[in-house]
């Protein structure tokens, strides 16, 4: 296997990883906080929100925000550690 | 000023703008037609995805949903929201290096295949029509309502409008036309939301609001007092959970999956200059929806709280608890003669009782009262959101905002479903199937032609609405979710799904949804032919059959690699293919 195949694949692992990580926080945010867990976090209040009503309808919400500008912030970092980034600079 | 003469001023002005970008922006190639030169900036294609994504149902139903299902309406908040993280994280990036035009083309590509290329164009015909229909309703209730023209008027001037940008410009003009349709539709939805936001809790941002105390001085929290004022009448908590949690899970995934899987929104992604665009793009798309989305559980709360206050002034039981129909505030009667809202003097005494009569416990109680039956016989979720401005006491040019926002809503989604529709025509049926050596020029004027049809095709259809109008987004949903978005996520990240692994899977998932649709809906919508009632007791594991997708989906990806691993591999230079995807550089630029 050539350096630059080698390179591809661990570039692709650690991109992987790094979706594993980020689906998982989404899963939990939305179909965790917001319906499976729902009802025990419902005991705890948010402001008069009960919390897992907040997740179900605002936190979850912003919570998909961050983790998709983390996610492009993160690959920009692997891109440039593996050479294979798409902007300007070389 | 008149209201009226208000109305024609602020939708004039929102429809000659729209007008102004078209002649601005003509698309000159097939590039510029089907995805804007690819030159479009990742903020500005937030915002347009936007209002692509938000349609007359976001704007108009959503709040109205919320408001009567309460904690249960969060799905759609969750699922037309989480999409998003799939799109970005899973399919966005990766088809905007494949580089080309249209979705259907990047599934012929990787699975070198006709077959797979003409299901996926199937599926994006299918799910894009039945989700226009819907547009071009909410344009002539809105022309209707507001303007007072005929419907079909409204549809028709509709069609004009969306005619001049989507086939001048294609997505180039749809693109520009749908960033400002956006700031139109935020600031029409949010500027009555903090009004009323303000009126009930002293906090203006309702997404605040709703976690608030009430202003009135009783120190009690909204969503405490809309949940003890709901239950008083014998409707269940605002707050609490009413469905069975495996039907909410399933819903949940089936919208996301199919958010994800709606090429209208994909297409929007090859616009970007370039692969980490189209990661930040989906990010700020998402920041655009999130406006909306987390002020619309406010609006429902509040309105559903304005609602029963203003029906039901005083005590539970008492004689004068009750609003008297002849003292109804002026939006009543505005509503009333649009139909939406009906009263029916059930026990004859001129007061108005709104209650839940099939809770039997509370009917009970009810007839103690000498309550003979809930008399608002018709509440339309829709009327929430127009009627806010109304039952807040806004001022007139909020009201006619409001109308404008609507519009601008439908008209954008519109666009961009056309605009899917027309190039999976010219370039993917004409160009990739039919005519291959077929010139740019004509393409492009095919394209046109393309949508010039489908728009005529829209119109007729919102003009004459099938009878299954209302139940077309469980099936636009779970076609994207049960076959296209699982064959575009295998094509990208398995190198070993082959051909028939894709198709199988594509016809097994959207097979096996379509099934389960017809099974309880009629087959093709047909009324009297559902084997079933759409009752939760009949339903399988009481799955509904909005809710199928995320199964059929399960089944596509399961079926897709099962027969992959019976058969041979993908030939080397498709494997090369999905190797140069994943990567954001252009090959040779290393």
């Amino acid at each position: 296997m050539s350096a630059q195949e080698e390179n591809a694949k661990r570039y692709w692992r650690a991109n992987l990883r790094l979706l594993a990580g980020c689906l998982l926080v989404w899963f939990l945010i939305s179909f965790g906080g917001g319906i499976l867990f729902a009802d025990p976090l419902n005991r705890f209040q948010l402001g008069a929100y009960p919390l897992g009503f907040w997740f179900a309808t605002q936190g979850s919400i912003y919570g998909f925000v961050a983790l998709i500008f983390f996610y492009a912030w993160r690959m920009r970092a692997i891109d440039r550690r593996y050479g294979v980034h798409d902007g300007e600079e070389r | 000023m008149e209201l009226q003469t208000l109305t024609y001023l602020v939708v004039g002005a929102s429809f000659a703008l729209y007008i102004g970008i078209a002649l601005w922006t003509r698309a000159s190639s097939t590039g510029e037609f089907y995805v804007a030169g690819a030159g479009v900036h990742p903020v500005a294609n937030g915002m347009a995805t936007a209002a692509d994504w938000m349609s007359a149902a976001s704007f108009i139903s959503m709040a109205g949903l919320i408001a009567f299902l309460g904690y249960d309406g969060s799905v759609y908040l969750m699922g037309w929201t989480g999409g998003y993280v799939l799109l970005a994280l899973l399919l966005a990036p990766y088809l905007r290096k494949f580089g080309r035009f249209t979705v259907p083309e990047f599934i012929g590509d990787r699975f070198y295949s006709k077959t797979a290329r003409l299901v996926a164009v199937i599926c994006l015909i299918v799910a894009s029509i039945t989700y226009v229909i819907g547009q071009m309703k909410g344009v002539g209730v809105a022309f209707g309502r507001f303007l007072e023209v005929d419907y079909e008027i409204g549809v028709l001037v509709g069609m004009a409008i969306v005619f001049i940008y989507a086939v001048l410009g294609g997505m180039k003009g749809i693109t520009y036309t749908q960033i400002a349709q956006y700031c139109v539709l935020i600031f029409a939805y949010t500027v009555p939301a903090i009004f009323i936001s303000l009126n009930l809790t002293d906090q203006p941002l309702p997404q605040l609001g709703l976690g608030a105390t009430m202003a009135d001085g009783s120190g009690v929290a909204l969503l405490h007092k809309l949940d003890q004022v709901v239950k008083d009448l014998g409707f269940e908590a605002f707050t609490a959970q009413k469905g069975s949690t495996l039907n909410l899970f399933l819903l949940t995934a089936s919208l996301m999956i199919g958010t994800a899987g709606l090429p209208h929104v994909i297409v929007r992604f090859f616009t970007v200059p370039k692969v980490s665009d189209a990661r930040v793009s989906a990010g700020w798309a998402l920041v655009f929806i999130a406006l909306l989305y987390t002020t619309a559980p406010g609006v429902g709360a509040m309105a559903r709280l304005n609602l029963v206050e203003t029906l039901q002034p005083g005590p539970v039981g008492s004689t004068d608890g009750n609003l008297s129909y002849a003292e109804r505030p002026q939006w009543f009667r505005n509503w009333e003669t649009t139909g939406l809202l009906a009263f029916e003097d059930k026990n004859g005494d001129g007061r108005i009782q709104y209650y839940n009569d099939e809770n039997p416990a509370f009917a009970a109680q009810a007839q103690a009262y000498g309550w003979a039956g809930n008399e608002m016989v018709k509440v339309d979720r829709d009327i929430m959101v127009l009627a806010n401005p109304e039952i807040a006491g806004l001022p007139n040019w909020v009201i006619a905002l409001v109308a404008a926002g609507g519009l601008a809503a439908a008209l954008s989604t519109a666009a961009g479903l056309l605009l899917a529709i027309s190039s999976a025509i010219s370039h993917d049926l004409l160009k990739g199937m039919l005519r291959p050596s077929i010139s740019e020029q004509r393409e492009l004027l095919a394209g046109r032609l393309a949508m010039a049809g489908a728009i005529a095709l829209a119109g007729y259809l919102g003009m004459n609405p099938p009878g299954f109008a209302a139940q077309t987004v469980a099936l636009a949903f779970g076609l994207a979710a049960a076959s296209l978005f699982p064959a575009l996520m295998l094509g990208i990240f398995s190198k070993r799904v082959n051909r028939s692994g894709a198709v199988a899977g594509m016809l097994s998932g959207l097979l096996a949804t379509l099934l389960y649709i017809f099974w309880f809906k009629g087959w093709l919508f047909i009324p009297g032919t559902e084997m079933r009632p759409n009752e939760p007791q009949y339903w399988l594991l009481g799955i509904s059959p909005e809710a199928f997708g995320a199964v059929g989906a399960a089944l596509n990806f399961t079926v897709a690699l099962a027969v992959s691993r019976l058969t041979p591999p993908p030939p080397v230079e498709i494997q090369a293919l999905v190797e140069d995807i994943r990567v954001p550089r252009a090959r040779g630029g290393a």
